[in-house]
């Protein structure tokens, strides 16, 4: 008896939790389909500032893609070999690997604010440069890149792919061999979980591209804080609405992957 | 010993493991000219103002950022200590009970895990804003709307907003690994509930609870998307140092101050790291 009393105390806690989690977003979504937000849901529903949003903030969306897909590009070019670095040089016990892991997490560590203006006092001077998508793909690259070496780390250091990678060696094959044929292949769970933080942190990043957008270069978190300012609510929220449409599918893959890839530890 | 076994079998090919390091000269490069140097000169611009180094002591002795420097620390925190306190219990709760509807109750609270800083204010806004939710229904109870959502109050409800779906799962990993034998021992040696919780349970939360707790300090202190979507006049350092750059174009204390508020944040992370003892994996 005391103890279902117990058990329904902390139930009901934990749905005023979810509830405080959960009804803002529910909130938003009917703001942004709702005729009046003010009047109240019998105003009845629109689809009217999804379509206003859609004509005024279009580019963000296609840029914030576009910049995502380069980011997740160049994370995978460069961050994956340098996961291999980091699991194999000196046998996987170096020094330089772990000082390595330290420094790459410090755009991480640091707030985005310090990294952003790091890098317009070192390369705001080159016009063409600070006014292009380049410039905030750049930013995107530094904060998003331990996300993408960290899983990738940690599936190769497992045991067993080292073990792999021995008998392909004794078999004769050489380093590049090796990192194509066993590694990359078998470190294919972690790519994938790393390519999907990789995606959602760089469609979502403000803090560093807030300082480095120009009017030109908006993305979509940046569209979404001018038109919280500026636009009225039901705006934002039909804004944020399209926002939310866009994460839910990834979001769905990131748990589909963690789940897959935990039951097949556990085999 | 295979290793020295299978590289010895192999005369044909010199030295097999001596060029790994060439795999990390892209991802390094990169790091090096985009960050690391650059940040080693904004560490000069920030000593180039007119007070030169001392600009580094600014933020303890101008009145103004001393007094921004320590509503962030405590804001933070507060918000850290009110994170750990309800999403251990929400952790625990949904690791050690089964019931109906536990997945989707699971994936709510997880939900909110990829908004950025500025949605996170936006659903402030929706709750404690001026169409708000609370504000309608103090409204309707006491014909006065509260609102709140434009102050540190609100600041505080989005930056729990923002760090408590991530510390419940830090503490259910954590929960999963506690062996349940080790509390009905306790148990059947007597102990009450709270003894069990604070001698058995707590300590093995411990370690990840600091981990995660300096990982919703560290966010805190450098978060800027939230205070800048509630407003801009709020007074925390993040904000500080944006209208220091962007309002005044005071760009050595800008420096000055980033620099201030990077190794803080850097030291909090360090510091969980030491005492955890396990390697803080950020979130942020």
């Amino acid at each position: 008896m005391k103890n279902s009393l117990r058990f329904y105390l902390q139930l009901t806690f934990t749905l005023l939790v979810c509830a405080f989690l959960i009804v803002p977003v529910v909130l938003s979504v009917l703001a942004g389909v709702t005729e009046n937000f003010f009047v109240g849901l019998s105003s009845g529903f629109t689809l009217r500032w999804v379509a206003q949003v859609w004509d005024t903030y279009q580019m963000t969306i296609w840029r914030s893609v576009l910049i995502a897909v380069a980011c997740l590009a160049v994370t995978l070019v460069v961050g994956v070999p340098l996961a291999y670095m980091l699991a194999r040089h000196q046998g996987g016990n170096s020094r330089l690997a772990r000082i390595f892991e330290e420094l790459l997490m410090m755009p991480v560590a640091v707030p985005g604010l310090a990294t952003a203006l790091a890098l317009i006092m070192a390369y705001g001077q080159y016009r063409a440069f600070r006014g292009s998508l380049l410039f905030i793909l750049v930013g995107h690259v530094l904060f998003t890149l331990p996300f993408m070496v960290r899983p990738v780390l940690a599936v190769m250091q497992s045991s067993q792919l080292a073990v792999l990678e021995e008998a392909a060696a004794s078999l004769g094959a050489g380093m590049r061999q090796r990192f194509f044929g066993v590694v990359i292949p078998n470190a294919a769970s972690g790519i994938l979980a790393g390519a999907l933080m990789v995606v959602t942190l760089s469609i979502g990043e403000f803090n560093i591209t807030w300082m480095l957008h120009t009017p030109l270069t908006m993305t979509l978190p940046v569209g979404l804080a001018d038109a919280y300012a500026s636009m009225r609510l039901e705006v934002g929220s039909a804004y944020t609405l399209i926002f939310l449409l866009m994460i839910v599918p990834l979001l769905v893959a990131m748990q589909w992957v963690t789940q897959t890839s935990r039951t097949r530890v556990r085999l | 010993m295979s290793v020295q076994l299978t590289r010895s079998s192999q005369p044909r090919r010199k030295r097999p493991a001596g060029k790994v390091w060439l795999f990390a000269v892209p991802g390094m490069t990169l790091f090096a000219v985009f960050w690391l140097l650059p940040m080693l000169r904004l560490v000069g611009v920030g000593a180039s103002g007119p007070t030169g180094a001392m600009a580094y002591l600014a933020v303890l002795t101008n009145r103004h950022y001393l007094w921004s420097l320590v509503a962030t620390l405590l804001l933070s925190a507060v918000v850290t200590v009110a994170t750990l306190a309800i999403s251990s219990s929400v952790g625990l709760f949904l690791q050690r009970n089964r019931f109906p509807g536990k997945s989707l109750l699971m994936a709510m609270l997880t939900f909110p895990l990829a908004f950025p800083g500025v949605v996170v204010g936006f659903m402030v806004i929706m709750l404690a804003g001026r169409q708000g939710l609370i504000g309608a229904l103090t409204d309707k109870l006491f014909g006065e709307p509260l609102v709140f959502a434009y102050s540190l109050a609100g600041l505080f409800i989005g930056y729990l907003y923002f760090s408590i779906p991530r510390v419940i799962l830090t503490v259910m990993a954590a929960a999963e690994k506690l062996d349940p034998a080790l509390e009905e021992a306790a148990r059947s040696l007597g102990a009450n509930p709270l003894r069990v919780f604070f001698d058995v349970v707590a300590p093995a939360l411990t370690p990840a609870l600091i981990s995660s707790g300096a990982i919703c300090f560290a966010t805190s202190i450098g978060a800027f998307g939230t205070a800048f979507t509630l407003a801009t006049n709020i007074d925390v350092l993040p904000m500080a140092i944006y209208n220091e750059f962007t309002s005044y174009a005071n760009f050595a204390m800008a420096a000055a101050l980033s620099i201030v508020l990077g190794l803080i944040t850097w030291i909090a992370l360090a510091l969980a790291r030491s005492l955890s003892g396990s390697s803080v994996p950020a979130t942020a």
